[in-house]
């Protein structure tokens, strides 16, 4: 059910789209205010959650880690996995965005039969379809600028011949676009074969992966399979960017599948878990220097607060303890 | 407050890239219309209709070496049974150029130019050298 509604979301948006690509009426509702109106959301509600994280308060300094901290100097300490400086963060920042380095650490538990005992495995698997997925996605991004400039970069013909180095059919097939597929469904695999995960899933979850998968495969049919008036689209893609929008009419049904589910990610991005592409980089547990002992971290939120100090307490009460008999403070420190 | 100056600017940073494509052919002031391309004086048709030589000509190309080199097959009938030598020396060049056709195009969507002009080469190109 987790699942079945999305995809019910997804075939239905398909659906749809295809329909109004093949309606005059809406093409233009389709291909012009749909991308612009997904724009607007993406840049705007993207930069809102990013401000409003900023202004959030951050009392503590809570970074974790994972290995010997800077102590004294005999003691190695690993600069990277518990940095004491910001150098040290830069570097451990870059690993966790660039090579996902947390979960590269992924463990997976598993209760043997047999005992019964709790065995703590590795899983890079998970790190691996999650490294292919996105820095194919990436790729298909970067690639797909050649719609969006005039004239094209000379970068952007060199990226495709790279990409397209297995030199197999024609148009030549793009290693990330089987990449970026084979990832997602191994993605999407893992939430329904592994019943913990399947349990921890969300519709929010599968309706990302099925969106994705949606573009992916929208965007090789229409290269490898059905074909499309690349002329026309580069126009359509060049009026939205140069704010001239047109809609040619030789671009067929299957584009508009393609666009409306580019936009409706776009939409939909800011309002998800997709924003952990801004919130890697705010992530408190990761972005500060554990320096907490070498330098003092005053809460900045912090207000005056009336306090009663123990010293104070006993001068309140100094007589009634001293008749006791009781220890004072006061009296020890002097002797 | 030092962190906010690095997250708005961050911020700042990813709405430019976000929006690179506008600023961009803002500066080189992009012009969104396709080239038009001059077509051949001395025929009128081509060996395919006009809609599936535009999406999938690279296919038809590779077709008709896998059937000429590899299969001996050396003769293309088209849809209204004329029939064509599988050549893109002979046939397709016969009428267009590669500099006044195939490049515009490929340049305006920014399709690599492709491994046929590693061996095959234009007899207009040729002719001109010749001089």
């Amino acid at each position: 059910m987790k699942a079945l509604v999305p995809l019910a979301a997804i075939l239905g948006v398909a659906g749809l789209a295809y329909a109004g690509g093949l309606l005059p009426g809406t093409r233009a509702l389709l291909g012009v205010v749909l991308p612009y109106a997904a724009m607007g959301i993406f840049l705007i509600g993207f930069s809102f959650r990013v401000v409003r994280w900023a202004w959030s308060a951050l009392p503590f300094h809570i970074p974790t880690t994972c290995g010997q901290q800077k102590s004294l100097g005999w003691i190695r300490s690993n600069p990277i996995e518990n940095p004491n400086h910001k150098a040290g963060v830069a570097a451990r920042m870059a690993l966790e965005i660039l090579l996902f380095r947390s979960l590269f650490r992924n463990s997976q538990a598993r209760l043997e039969e047999e005992g019964p005992r709790l065995l703590y495995a590795e899983n890079k698997w998970l790190w691996l379809g999650a490294l292919a997925f996105h820095w194919s996605l990436l790729v298909v991004l970067v690639r797909h600028l050649r719609y969006f400039l005039s004239p094209v970069p000379a970068f952007l013909p060199a990226l495709d011949a790279v990409d397209g180095f297995l030199q197999i059919g024609a148009p030549q097939l793009f290693v990330t676009d089987a990449v970026i597929v084979a990832a997602l469904l191994y993605l999407l695999a893992r939430r329904f074969a592994n019943g913990r995960v399947r349990y921890l899933s969300l519709p929010g979850d599968f309706f990302a992966l099925f969106l994705l998968l949606g573009i992916a495969i929208t965007g090789i049919l229409m290269r490898y399979f059905t074909k499309v008036d690349l002329e026309g689209i580069k126009q359509l893609a060049l009026g939205l960017v140069t704010f001239s929008p047109l809609v040619p009419a030789s671009v067929g049904p299957l584009f508009f599948v393609h666009l409306t589910f580019a936009s409706l990610l776009l939409a939909y991005f800011p309002f998800s878990k997709l924003m952990h592409m801004g919130g890697i980089f705010l992530s408190p547990t990761r972005n500060l220097a554990n320096d907490s002992r070498a330098r003092r971290h005053v809460n900045p939120w912090d207000y005056p607060v009336k306090v009663h100090t123990y010293q104070e307490w006993e001068e309140e009460f100094h007589d009634k303890i001293a008749s006791a008999g009781l220890p004072l403070e006061k009296e020890r420190t002097r002797a | 407050m030092r962190d906010k100056f690095w997250i708005l600017g961050g911020l700042l940073l990813f709405v430019g890239v976000a929006t690179l494509p506008t600023w961009r052919d803002w500066e080189t002031h992009a012009n969104t219309r396709p080239p038009a391309l001059v077509l051949p004086a001395h025929a009128k048709q081509c060996v395919a209709p006009l809609d599936f030589m535009r999406g999938s000509h690279m296919q038809l190309l590779l077709d008709w070496r896998q059937s000429a080199v590899r299969e001996n097959n050396p003769t293309y009938v088209a849809y209204d049974g004329k029939t064509y030598p599988k050549s893109l020396t002979k046939t397709c060049l016969s009428c267009h150029d590669k500099r006044e056709f195939c490049d515009r195009c490929h340049d305006y969507v920014g399709a690599r130019t492709p491994y046929c002009w590693n061996c095959h080469v234009d007899p207009a190109l040729g002719k001109g050298a010749a001089r």
